[in-house]
């Protein structure tokens, strides 16, 4: 048997961290743009379009992630489209926090004051000019905090991707569990791997909501 | 010809009809105070000529052109023909004071950056706040507030003003400010339909005054015969209400 030592472990789990930092990344950029799409989709309120969005929305809300995973990498394979786990989890992950992150948008816009939208119109501005220079920058402002903050559910989220056979830090803690006999101390690392990514995240959330309700 | 020609336009919201056929002719210059109950559909007859809200029925044409929802070009150009103000003033609160002037114009007008400011700065002084070109909203009392929106609609060269209870909202010591920009629009020869519960004010300053009630125009006239001499008990009532 081969021997490891602690800076074996850490190392190795510091490659894989690598993986989960990418994964969440794409989760993230690829769940913001389709998130972005289904907002201007909801806001042009083209027929039918509310409901196309509230039923995405609810779908990918009310499936659990793994579950999601698991259908993105079989179920595509069933259709004969040979996934690899990146890009069953990119997709899977994407869909999930496309889900999230225009809800937390429609909120946002929401929460705009009826008023903004009545006054731009009166001064003959399109919806286009309306989103672009009234209403997005004052619901941006408000949006900031909720997203970063989902941000560390997307990164804990890719812990599922483990799963469907993603190398990404959890899958890797497992197998150096099973090499070194010391699930404990492998796991803690992984543990301590996640916090020191998230912790960040959420601290800055917290400091960008203060800052937001200083400001009113 | 009219500036505003309305024809038995009705709207209502769902079954509950809030204007029951109106008939209005607006001239170029003319003065306008449109008085009544909450719930008479004075503001909802405004909010229609600039097409904030939709009608069931009628017609309606500002300038000779008519009000046509579905299409997107007419509207932008109808809205620039028309201003409005909100009783609750809704500035842009991201942008200052001189963004929020010289945005519309500069969007929808292709306004280069120069001039627009000059412009801005030039209704600012009008409207009393020159110096507040690079404030933003949350540091103006009310009644600067509502004197930014009024040279904002002003910027872009309105042909009809629409205020929508505009000092509703404003400490009292604060009315006057603003009614007194309003009165020298007026003077100046523009129109202007205000929705209003400053009596003495509409007294003053308006060719003619509309009693709306339930829906229709109930009373129309000059403002000294229809304060004076009213004709119908709903308006007599409605006058006294205010004297109580």
């Amino acid at each position: 048997m081969v021997d490891f030592s602690l800076w074996d472990i850490f190392r190795n789990l510091l490659l894989a961290l690598r993986w989960t930092v990418g994964l969440s990344l794409i989760a993230f950029i690829g769940g913001g743009v389709v998130g972005l799409l289904l907002l201007m989709l909801r806001l042009s309120k083209l027929p039918g379009a509310t409901v196309f969005v509230s039923c995405y929305v609810q779908l990918f809300q009310g499936v659990p992630l793994l579950v999601q995973l698991f259908l993105a990498y079989y179920g595509l394979g069933l259709f004969g489209i040979n996934t690899s786990p990146w890009v069953a989890a990119g997709m899977g992950l994407t869909l999930y926090a496309s889900a999230f992150l225009t809800e937390i948008w429609r909120g946002s816009v929401e929460s705009i004051p009826r008023g903004q939208w009545e006054a731009s119109q009166s001064l003959a501005l399109n919806f286009a000019e309306q989103l672009r220079y009234i209403i997005l920058p004052q619901a941006f402002k408000i949006s900031v905090a909720p997203t970063v903050g989902f941000l560390v559910q997307v990164i804990k989220g890719t812990a599922l991707a483990s799963v469907i056979g993603f190398m990404e830090l959890t899958k890797v803690g497992k197998t150096i569990a099973n090499a070194t006999f010391s699930p404990f101390l492998v796991f803690s690392c992984v543990a301590l791997m996640y916090f020191v990514l998230c912790y960040p995240v959420s601290l800055y959330a917290k400091s960008l909501e203060r800052k937001l309700h200083a400001h009113r | 010809m009219p500036i505003v020609d309305i024809r038995a336009l009705r709207k209502s919201y769902g079954s509950n009809e809030v204007l029951k056929g109106i008939d209005l002719q607006v001239e170029p210059g003319e003065v306008i105070a449109i008085i009544g109950k909450s719930g008479s559909g004075k503001s909802t007859l405004l909010r229609c000529i600039n097409g904030l809200e939709e009608f069931q029925a009628g017609e309606l044409t500002v300038d000779g052109k008519p009000l046509l929802h579905k299409n997107a070009a007419a509207m932008r150009a109808l809205r620039q023909r028309v201003g409005m103000i909100f009783q609750g003033f809704n500035l842009f609160p991201h942008l200052t004071v001189g963004k929020n002037i010289m945005l519309a114009p500069s969007l929808v007008k292709a306004k280069d950056t120069a001039s627009g400011e000059a412009h801005a700065r030039a209704l600012l002084e009008r409207v009393g706040l020159a110096e507040k070109f690079d404030a933003f909203a949350d540091q103006l009392s009310g009644g600067q507030q509502q004197r930014v929106a009024i040279a904002r609609a002003l910027a872009m060269e309105p042909a009809v003003l629409l205020c929508d209870e505009i000092t509703s909202a404003l400490d009292p010591e604060l009315v006057g400010e603003v009614l007194r920009v309003v009165e020298t629009l007026a003077q100046e020869g523009m129109t202007l339909l205000m929705v209003t519960h400053e009596m003495n004010f509409a007294r003053r300053v308006s060719n003619r005054v509309i009693f709306m009630h339930q829906g229709r125009v109930h009373e129309m006239g000059p403002p000294a015969e229809l304060f004076g001499n009213p004709q119908t008990p709903e308006l007599q009532q409605f006058l006294k209400s205010l004297n109580d």
